[in-house]
């Protein structure tokens, strides 16, 4: 082992917040799906697959953008891994959170 | 013995892309945790880094074929609406909620999977890329070392969710 370290961590740390931000967007999109109607039909981008084809397309769209610009910004830079680190960790949470039925539920209209 | 399109995509979607799937992560998780300064030897390190890069790319893309089958191929009969008076063994989500005591499974178990499972191929592909591009720094950087283990380990998690109520799923109103 030679080898020093030499790249920065900007292009890692774009690559984990974007990894958040776009499991954040999924969690979001499928709570608004649920809280509103309009929203749910502007999801549903192919009727067999219903609103779940436009939560996940939209979201990974999300993803990209936010992958694309992090790390324009950041990739020869060094971030503060703990900034980055609690941001991941913060967001990937959201997504599990908002994701689970019984939480993404309780938005949705009585019937 | 013989299977319809649809049971022939329903299992690979879930067992054999879920089988490579765990295998790679099984593969991935012991190459991070070894890829510590103080265990590597010069001779070995670089076969052990392309054996993870490999590993870490093959769990990624499995992931997204699986939720890109599953949601575009698979989920579209699961969820067809029955006509009037039709046997519903040939509409899971309408047979499963047809009745109380199984309604639970797409209620809960679906809605769950279906949503939690596209969360995984996002953290694999971040994974994948970092081993990619820093390859033997991870090495010198634990901190960096650590985060793709939990950022693996959470893709593992999601993806295991959505496949073992797949799996109970299935088994409750098999797909024909």
């Amino acid at each position: 082992m030679t080898e020093r370290a030499e790249k920065p961590n900007g292009p890692a740390a774009a690559a984990f917040v974007a990894a958040g931000i776009g499991s954040a967007a999924l969690g979001v999109f499928t709570m608004l799906a649920e809280t509103f109607e309009g929203v749910g039909s502007l999801m549903e981008l192919y009727a067999p697959v219903g609103p779940l084809s436009g939560k996940t397309t939209f979201a990974m769209v999300v993803w990209l953008v936010a992958w694309g610009v992090l790390h324009a910004a950041w990739r020869n830079k060094e971030v503060s891994w703990k900034m980055v680190w609690t941001l991941t960790l913060v967001l990937v949470g959201v997504g599990f959170v908002l994701t689970f039925p019984p939480v993404f539920l309780v938005f949705a209209p009585e019937e | 013995m013989k299977m319809t399109a649809i049971e022939l995509w329903t299992a690979l979607h879930g067992m054999v892309f879920g089988a490579v799937f765990l295998l790679a992560f099984a593969g991935g998780l012991a190459g991070l945790y070894g890829l510590r300064r103080e265990w590597l030897t010069t001779a070995g390190i670089k076969d052990d880094v392309r054996r993870l890069t490999a590993g870490t790319w093959i769990m990624a893309i499995v992931a997204w074929l699986t939720v890109i089958v599953g949601t575009w191929i698979v989920y579209v009969p699961y969820r067809a609406e029955p006509p009037e008076g039709a046997d519903l063994t040939k509409y899971p989500k309408f047979k499963l909620t047809s009745d109380p005591s199984t309604a639970g499974w797409h209620e809960f178990g679906m809605e769950w999977k279906e949503h939690i499972a596209w969360i995984s191929p996002m953290l694999a592909t971040a994974v994948a890329f970092v081993v990619l591009y820093y390859g033997l720094e991870i090495a010198e950087r634990p901190y960096l070392r650590r985060a793709l283990i939990v950022l693996f380990t959470l893709s593992f998690v999601a993806a295991g969710i959505a496949g073992l109520f797949g799996a109970f799923i299935t088994k409750a109103a098999p797909l024909t």
